[in-house]
């Protein structure tokens, strides 16, 4: 089942689908097997053996004109960032398209503060937006088939890090030393739908010290909790 | 020595699979799981487990196996798969049954010809470490079951006993249909209005052929190209299993178990959940036809369903050989040597 609540990117249309899903997390309701909230809808995944969607329906009516407050559990990351340019395939020609310099677009891209919208696609890829005006690209029109694992990139309005291996269309301009995804712990994804992430620049000293640190599973990035 | 299957040929995708990993598909964690639950289960209840228990989910041509353990039963379930024990009197003991196999006994499961999957399952089940709540590999991301991939020459995989208990072996006289030439039934959308009246009318009206370009993900469907009304990108939603998403090109592509969860592209219709098993065992080549059903009428679908592999549980009795001896038991007793059981 899925509750839509409109068809565009917007961050008031994403703070309902959080909400509803927290809602919906939190009322525990029969049959319900998960919640996935996305850009613009909350898709409902429910088990047919113990609920029926007309049920299902009058439970999610009523939790949408629930007043009662939500303690919405959001972070604030800060994530380091290498923008040097063998660590950013993309980034000289971003700056060529956008008529920046490649410093400027570095510095446009870590200093904003965006919000997760969903995480999908591969396990753990957080699209985060929005980005600023001038870093506004419309995807490569070559997808790569192997993009490496911590590539940061955009594209449209948003903001990436893949990461696994994976084929992608988006534009690479930096890479983090960080694991944002690991199964190996509940919940595997660093950041989840509703959390807030920072960039902050470093340089290739400090890439291969986190790296090194994260590889060990010795390394998380700082956070901190905000307010709902 | 830990009790193990030793893999001695792989066969051609052999996966550990269970009913799938759940409550991580919020962060872009597929479900995974059994394409074919039904079978999965069944290989289960035949083997004596729960349904949850984890088995060997195999697609066209099973793997070659040797027991080290002091012995094992195993259970096979899906389409014509039989159990073949090899050495000196190399034999088929059929399918749907289990087979008590003993220490240094090789066996492999033949090769399918009229589904795509079977699922062989051991008493107690496969020993793999869970991940994130679940045994089920997902190969696309490493990880879940067996290091995270499809089996290969060498491995063992881990068998929760040491050794099989003593009871009868069990089996089914009749195999459940596979509803090979049944209409797969779907529910229209959620984007049914990103597509023309002839795409709609086309969907249930053409046959359609599952293409070679198929995997655990999903399933393209080769038939009559679904236009769009203007555009195929849509704003990234969510995605259920079974969800018939259709790209530029046209050509439906009907998402499995290993589904991505969110995605782009507009989803024409959604294969009711009673269907899947029955979509997850059509191989490339085979014909599907759709027929549209409502919301109200795909859950009635499911709870009969469940009715029916209910009745399937049911019907499992021990599996006698000719002059109605229980041969495995005979077997297991030692009252003679090596192996015993007829073809029947």
């Amino acid at each position: 089942m899925i509750v839509e609540f409109g068809d565009r990117i917007d961050r008031a249309v994403s703070d309902q689908v959080l909400g509803l899903a927290a809602r919906v997390r939190a009322a525990d309701i029969a049959g319900v097997i998960e919640v996935v909230p996305t850009f613009r809808s909350l898709m409902v995944h429910y088990d047919p053996l113990r609920t029926r969607s007309a049920e299902l329906i009058g439970a999610i009516e009523t939790l949408l004109t629930s007043k009662t407050a939500l303690d919405r559990k959001r972070r604030l990351w800060r994530v380091p960032v290498c923008y040097e340019s063998d660590f950013a395939p993309d980034l000289a020609d971003v700056a060529k398209q956008t008529r920046l310099t490649p410093e400027q677009v570095a510095a446009l891209h870590a200093g904003t503060r965006y919000h997760v919208y969903m995480v999908g696609f591969v396990p753990g890829y957080p699209y985060m937006g929005d980005l600023p005006e001038a870093l506004i690209l419309p995807r490569r029109a070559d997808p790569r088939i192997r993009v490496p694992p911590g590539s940061v990139a955009i594209a449209t309005t948003m903001t990436a890090i893949y990461p696994l291996e994976s084929p992608g269309g988006w534009h690479l301009i930096g890479t983090t030393p960080i694991r944002i995804f690991d199964e190996r712990i509940s919940p595997p994804a660093l950041f989840a739908p509703g959390d807030a992430v920072e960039f902050e620049a470093i340089d290739r000293d400090a890439f291969a010290r986190i790296r090194s640190a994260a590889e060990r599973r010795e390394y998380r990035p700082a956070s901190t909790e905000l307010a709902a | 020595m830990t009790a193990a299957l030793k893999v001695v040929a792989p066969g051609m995708h052999a996966t550990v699979q269970d009913l799938g990993r759940f409550g991580y598909q919020a962060f872009g964690v597929p479900v995974s799981g059994a394409l074919d639950a039904t079978g999965h289960r069944l290989a289960n209840r035949i083997a004596g487990n729960d349904d949850g228990a984890p088995t060997l989910e195999i697609l066209f041509q099973g793997p070659t196996l040797e027991v080290i353990a002091d012995s094992v039963r195993v259970g096979v379930a899906g389409g014509d798969a039989e159990i073949e024990v090899m050495g000196d009197r190399p034999r088929s003991l059929g399918g749907w049954r289990s087979v008590l196999l003993r220490r240094n006994q090789m066996f492999r499961v033949s090769r399918l010809s009229n589904v795509a999957c079977c699922y062989l399952a051991v008493e107690g089940g496969f020993a793999v470490e869970r991940c994130l709540g679940s045994a089920s590999t997902y190969a696309r991301g490493g990880f879940g079951g067996l290091d995270g991939r499809a089996l290969r020459a060498g491995d063992l995989l881990p068998l929760a006993r040491e050794q099989a208990s003593d009871r009868a072996e069990l089996g089914l006289a009749e195999p459940p249909p596979s509803g090979r030439d049944q209409p797969i039934r779907l529910v229209l959308g959620p984007q049914q209005d990103y597509f023309t009246e002839a795409a709609l009318e086309a969907l249930v009206s053409h046959e359609f052929t599952v293409s070679k370009h198929s995997d655990r993900m999903g399933m393209r469907l080769d038939g009559p190209t679904l236009a769009h009304r203007d555009g195929y990108n849509i704003v990234s939603d969510g995605i259920a299993t079974g969800a018939i998403q259709v790209p530029g090109s046209g050509q439906p592509i009907l998402l499995l178990a290993d589904h991505q969860t969110t995605g782009g592209y507009p989803k024409i219709a959604t294969v009711i959940s009673a269907d899947i098993p029955v979509v997850g065992r059509r191989k490339p080549g085979d014909a599907i036809r759709f027929t549209a059903v409502d919301v109200a009428e795909a859950e009635r679908l499911r709870r009969e369903a469940e009715v029916d592999f209910q009745a399937v549980v049911a019907r499992l009795a021990p599996v006698r050989s000719a002059g109605d001896l229980d041969a495995s038991r005979l077997f297991e007793s030692n009252l003679i040597s090596g192996v015993v059981f007829d073809d029947a």
